[in-house]
């Protein structure tokens, strides 16, 4: 979408630099007068806002691993070390905690605005299966370092996730405890398991960023997609990226960083469970196991299955899903605006998704509210319309649908009096 | 191109291809020890073996040690729940295998067969496993995901069959350690030990 360059270099020194490593004229073309659509909305802040939680995770955990300790032995009382003695040892320790779930958070808004909008389709499929891969990366990071304060939600959380791996027994005998004794490197979560799950925690966050590098390179290379769904048709659909969306991502960044404050300041531990302050106990499960709420839709799917194999492979299963969901919408209208039907469907999958998060919070035999009904049956729907919406809803709806007629450029779309839709 | 146009493979493309070979060869060569590195090391399968004085135990009573960094449950069963673990038809099991290394891996979850042979003892002579049924030693992971099961006691039952409940996510095993309610695979597994005296064992 970035046609010739039109950067000029003015001083000698920016000549004899663009020669050489023409740096300026890549920030200038990718930063500056980057053409981006003129009808982006406030969703579309959040890819900016990501990125800066990235650097904020990678600069707070930085500091934090100068006092942190990576021993079975030293790792809880290390985390309290920097909780009262270390200076600003806990403003920093709470944003880094409180930094995963509004990372967690602004990527799912991220996630959700590229299904409404159809962001997925053709040719944008790379940028949706790398961000598939930035959220298992971030997935695997969030798991690795929950581990580290080696509290006892981290020690349960880390042998419950790493046993997902004892179902492939089922497979092949030996195969699953197999795998999981190497990731544990002994016979149980241990000492061993910590210090990797470390090297690996400070390792992740450095290829989530390179794998951001491409996620922004495969999106240059067709541009934003927009509220409208409609292709860019000229100069007149777009403004350069700087000062308009700068200024815009900015805005909304800050509005996101009050409620990140929030947290911070003024509820630390809302987010997070209580039982983690007291040490790991190798012979004492708590009275519950639940993970970080930004897992808890998964953590349904999975206990909502009562057969072990079937109930892990629907858990990968739900996130190999995505993969494929650019191939699986059939509709040639991208944005969801345009599509009466779908868009029902689509709240439904919020709502499904919400649902199976509340499940997922939940003791595993509750049951719905004060009636008899058990809520493990609210997730079995649950999973169903998870797996339905995408592999039956989303190719059969995109068949079926009369969507609405689409503007006929974004410029007509911005400057016509009435709303759009 | 370097590439023949000819249908004859020339040296070149033997030369490529044996440098491929090589080359992947030898970057397997080089991933073996980078992955093996994260398996147990030499200390760690050092096998540790415990010795558990059984004296104190009370009937009805369920105790738990720590074996290879894993939780081991002691259970003193009483008469009452030694006669329903008997009870029970293995053929309407979730795991009709006893799981219990003191055994053959194809033996029958039997009540019998969940406890160990190895009673010798300071008579010793060729004493059959019922003679101390009261006495279940089982690794208290849950075989589903590795959570610690709650053992029953008479004034908080833990689950419908009298022995364990799994808190994570609701698996139910009886008072013979082999699961009833799923999503557990399997029954609990048995260590190998053998009693040492009528109130020691060792384990492991």
């Amino acid at each position: 979408m970035s046609g010739p360059s039109t950067y000029q270099p003015k001083t000698g020194f920016e000549r004899w630099l663009d020669a050489r490593l023409p740096i300026i004229r890549f920030s200038q073309e990718h930063l500056l007068s980057y053409p981006t659509p003129r009808n982006l909305n406030i969703w579309y802040t959040f890819g900016g806002i990501l990125t800066v939680f990235l650097t904020t995770q990678i600069l707070t955990g930085i500091v934090l691993a100068m006092h942190y300790t990576a021993d079975s032995g030293l790792a809880f009382d290390s985390v309290e070390h920097i909780m009262r003695d270390v200076n600003s040892g806990w403003l920093l320790r709470y944003l880094h905690s409180n930094g995963a779930s509004m990372f967690f958070l602004a990527v799912y808004i991220h996630i959700f605005r590229g299904l409404y909008y159809g962001s997925y389709k053709a040719p944008r499929e790379m940028i949706w299966i790398l961000g598939v891969i930035l959220y298992v990366l971030m997935m695997a990071t969030a798991f690795l370092g929950y581990t580290l304060p080696w509290g006892q939600m981290s020690f349960w959380g880390a042998t419950v996730i790493t046993n997902f791996f004892s179902a492939f027994d089922a497979l092949i005998p030996g195969l699953g405890t197999g795998i999981v004794t190497w990731l544990w490197g002994g016979f149980g979560v241990d000492n061993a398991t910590l210090h990797r799950f470390y090297s690996l925690h400070y390792l992740l966050p450095f290829v989530i960023a390179g794998v951001v590098g491409l996620h922004i390179w495969a999106l240059h290379v067709p541009g934003n997609n927009n509220p409208l769904g409609i292709d860019v048709k000229g100069p007149q659909d777009t403004l350069p990226f700087h000062p308009y969306y700068t200024v815009k991502d900015l805005f909304f960044l800050s509005c996101f960083l009050i409620l990140y404050a929030y947290f911070v300041f003024f509820n630390p531990n809302l987010l997070g469970d209580p039982i983690n302050y007291a040490p790991a106990n190798p012979i004492q499960t708590p009275e519950d196991i639940v993970p970080e709420w930004y897992f808890l839709p998964f953590y349904a799917i999975l206990r909502s299955i009562p057969n072990k194999l079937i109930g892990v492979l629907a858990l990968f299963a739900s996130l190999i899903t995505l993969f494929f969901v650019s191939w699986l919408d059939t509709s040639a209208v991208r944005s969801t605006r345009f599509r009466p039907l779908y868009k029902q469907f689509f709240w439904m999958l919020v709502a499904d998704v919400v649902i199976l998060g509340y499940v997922g919070s939940q003791p595993v035999d509750a049951v719905l509210f004060n009636t008899p009904v058990p809520l493990v049956w609210l997730g079995r729907l649950g999973t169903l319309y998870y797996f339905l919406h995408f592999w039956i809803v989303m190719p059969l709806v995109g068949l079926i649908e009369t969507p609405k007629p689409l503007p006929d450029s974004i410029a007509k779309s911005v400057l016509a009096a009435a709303p759009a839709e | 191109m370097a590439h023949s146009q000819t249908a004859e493979p020339t040296r070149r493309d033997f030369l490529y291809i044996a440098t491929a070979a090589v080359g992947a060869v030898g970057a397997a060569a080089t991933l073996i020890p980078l992955i093996d590195q994260m398996n147990p090391s030499a200390d760690v399968l050092a096998l540790a073996s415990i010795e558990v004085d059984l004296a104190p135990i009370q009937p009805g009573q369920s105790v738990t040690f720590t074996w290879r960094s894993h939780p081991l449950f002691v259970r003193r069963r009483t008469p009452e729940e030694i006669a329903a673990a008997r009870a029970v038809n293995v053929a309407e099991l979730i795991d009709p295998l006893a799981r219990n290394a003191n055994f053959p891996e194809n033996a029958p979850a039997t009540d019998d067969n969940r406890l160990t042979p190895n009673v010798g003892g300071p008579a010793g002579g060729a004493a059959q496993p019922m003679e101390k049924p009261e006495w279940l030693v089982l690794v208290g992971v849950c075989t589903h995901l590795g959570c610690t099961p709650e053992a029953s006691t008479p004034q908080a039952p833990q689950g419908n069959y009298g022995g364990w409940l799994c808190h994570c996510h609701g698996s139910q095993y009886d008072i013979a350690g082999r699961v009833r309610v799923g999503p557990a695979p399997q029954n609990l597994a048995v260590p190998p030990y053998a009693f040492l005296s009528d109130t020691r064992i060792k384990v492991g």
